[in-house]
């Protein structure tokens, strides 16, 4: 059976000012994996899910979903970004965010309705949250506000799902629910892409790996392709030496 | 006048009414658009764009020759805008960070303003004295077709915020992800930024270039303080901006005509550190009084849980035991027992205490409390 590409990526190129952050990237995932991007800080991860989101601008290559720009095929895909890059004492409550992963198929001026509400509040019952709906976002604990924003991508219903460091700075009960969410959502078809941290448990979660810096090393099977050699390529140190014994 | 003469005298008065109701709707729609600027962290930028401000009105005037204040508004609102957007090119297009470019295209346009209001006030021309007015506002100034102009500006912002509400929150809370969306985030921007630029220009000939940020930020930091609701927060700044507007006219009016910007300022200050002070959840008095209490009902609870560590080793909880007993524990006083027994967790009789039903099930909860969390 021929596996269809989610996310096809070509000779990508990425520069702040002169420096590259992407350098040539070809990648190609196929869809319904689960698929952890790793490498070291600075190797231009997240930007790389910028890139493909549109958020930034590349220099030079082009990026597909299911074959297409992403402009076109934006209702296939969601989004969680750090959940640092937000202020959360703005003045909302969780139910609130959640329910913004409804206005991109509401588009322009459409207000969200009880359709969306129900949405949302069923996005928020899986990531367990739904006793905190009415909470004040700034009273959410780190962990809470990762389910959160994991609940508003839900609430986008998307084939494609990109997420950026989701389990950093959660403990160990959310990063096994996040997971656990992660897992389902590649079981019933979808494609999910990963920023990581953690090499540990990288073969133990995902299926599909990405190792980046700057470059794309490698990308394939984690069973094929998670080893000492691209480990060592990646990070430039052999990863099992260098951990004291 | 007194202030009771004034607000009499409001009702008969034209002059008087025509400015109060100016300055009534210049706080109001200030303190509404204010809230976006401060909820953006952009506080600064109102500051820069009512700098930028003076070089248009200057020029205005050099070019038409006008004194009408519809014309001289209109110099500032373009060259607000030119500040504005050079301020967003420097910052995209250079390594400096916004408040750099924020510093420099606010001195540098103040200063070409002022070095133009210098110019003007050499010229032999007797029409132009009166430019200066625009540094710190007068009030008394406001003509009805400035108010009406105000008016229906008000008007036009509340409509596009409540027509595009959804995109100003989800642009104000998180930018990156309103672009992945598909919303045109420029645009939602460029909006924002234009309505704030009008409210300031506005707000010129009343409040001036100089003091014009404070009534766009005081009114929003203060109502910040009262609730964690956007659209709630939005009108109480709204509300917060006209009192103050009424109130500084008022004030200023009654005492001597002291000049009404800085009053209206003070007046909105004052409201910010009353809100500073007062707010229940995020003021600084409830916070100390409940971080306070926090602490007492802490040394409470570990006196109970000590009590109840000891009423577990009898069958019967309610087994009387020495007060001197709790002696190798220093967590207790004579009235923080009566308080215990106040609570009805614990009986002292004489010299000894005993648990109630009702304390031994209370210290479980603080136990349970403890380990869910």
């Amino acid at each position: 059976m021929e596996q269809k590409i989610a996310v096809q990526i070509d000779d990508l190129t990425v520069a702040y000012n002169y420096k590259p952050v992407l350098w040539d990237i070809d990648l190609t995932v196929p869809e319904g994996v689960l698929m952890a991007i790793v490498g070291p800080n600075g190797a231009g991860k997240s930007t790389l899910i910028k890139t493909i989101l549109g958020i930034i601008k590349p220099i030079a290559g082009s990026v597909s979903i299911y074959g297409e720009a992403y402009s076109k095929q934006r209702k296939l895909v969601a989004y969680v970004p750090q959940k640092g890059s937000v202020d959360w004492d703005f003045p909302t409550t969780a139910l609130d965010v959640v329910m913004m992963g409804t206005y991109g198929s509401l588009g322009w001026i459409r207000r969200p309705g009880q359709k969306e509400k129900k949405i949302a509040l069923e996005a928020m019952e899986k990531v367990g949250m739904l006793a905190y709906k009415a909470r004040q976002i700034s009273q959410l604990s780190g962990g809470q506000q990762q389910r959160v924003f994991l609940a508003r991508a839900l609430a986008q219903d998307a084939s494609i799902y990109f997420m950026d460091e989701p389990l950093q700075g959660v403990d160990a009960t959310t990063e096994i629910a996040i997971i656990n969410i992660l897992k389902e959502l590649r079981k019933s078809g979808k494609t999910v892409i990963v920023v990581h941290h953690d090499l540990q448990t990288v073969p133990e979660y995902f299926d599909w790996v990405t190792f980046l810096n700057v470059k794309k090393i490698a990308t394939g099977p984690v069973k094929e392709i998670f080893n000492d050699d691209n480990l060592t390529q990646t990070y430039g140190i052999n990863y099992k030496v260098a951990v004291n014994k | 006048m007194s202030i009771t003469e004034y607000f009499n005298l409001l009702w008969t008065d034209y002059t008087l009414r025509t400015i109060t109701l100016g300055t009534a709707v210049l706080g109001a729609i200030c303190g509404m658009l204010g809230s976006f600027a401060v909820l953006r962290k952009q506080s600064l930028l109102g500051d820069a764009i009512s700098h930028a401000a003076l070089p248009g009105i200057a020029l205005a005037f050099l070019i038409t020759g006008a004194k009408d204040s519809g014309v001289l508004l209109m110099g500032a609102l373009v060259s607000g805008l030119v500040g504005t957007f050079w301020i967003r090119g420097i910052t995209n297009k250079t390594h400096l960070k916004s408040d750099t470019a924020l510093g420099l295209i606010l001195s540098v346009f103040f200063g070409f303003g002022m070095l133009l209001l210098t110019f003007i006030q050499k010229q032999p021309n007797a029409n132009q004295a009166g430019l200066d007015k625009y540094l710190f506002g007068q009030a008394a100034t406001l003509l009805e077709s400035d108010v009406l102009l105000m008016i229906i500006i008000t008007a036009i912002s509340l409509f596009v915020m409540l027509l595009f509400w959804k995109e100003f929150k989800i642009l104000l809370f998180d930018a990156e992800y309103t672009k992945t969306l598909g919303f045109n985030t420029k645009f939602i921007d460029v909006l924002i930024t234009f309505l704030i630029v009008l409210a300031i220009v506005l707000g010129l000939q009343t409040v001036g270039v100089v003091l014009m940020s404070a009534i766009l930020l005081a009114p929003a930091a203060a109502a910040r303080q009262w609730t964690n609701n956007l659209s709630i927060m939005i009108l109480l700044a709204a509300i917060i901006g006209a009192v103050s507007g009424v109130l500084g006219t008022a004030i200023s009016a009654s005492q001597n005509n002291l000049s009404t910007g800085p009053v209206i300022v003070l007046v909105a200050g004052v409201f910010v550190l009353f809100s500073f002070i007062f707010s229940p959840t995020r003021g600084i008095l409830f916070r100390e009084i409940r971080l306070r209490k926090n602490r007492a009902d802490m040394k409470l609870f570990k006196t109970l849980q000590f009590m109840y560590g000891i009423a577990l080793e009898h069958e019967n909880i309610s087994h009387p035991h020495a007060i001197r007993i709790l002696n190798n524990f220093q967590g207790y006083t004579r009235g923080s027992l009566q308080k215990l027994e106040n609570e009805g967790w614990i009986t002292i009789q004489g010299q000894q205490w005993a648990m109630t039903a009702k304390g031994y099930k209370q210290a479980q909860e603080i136990y349970n409390q403890k380990s869910s969390q």
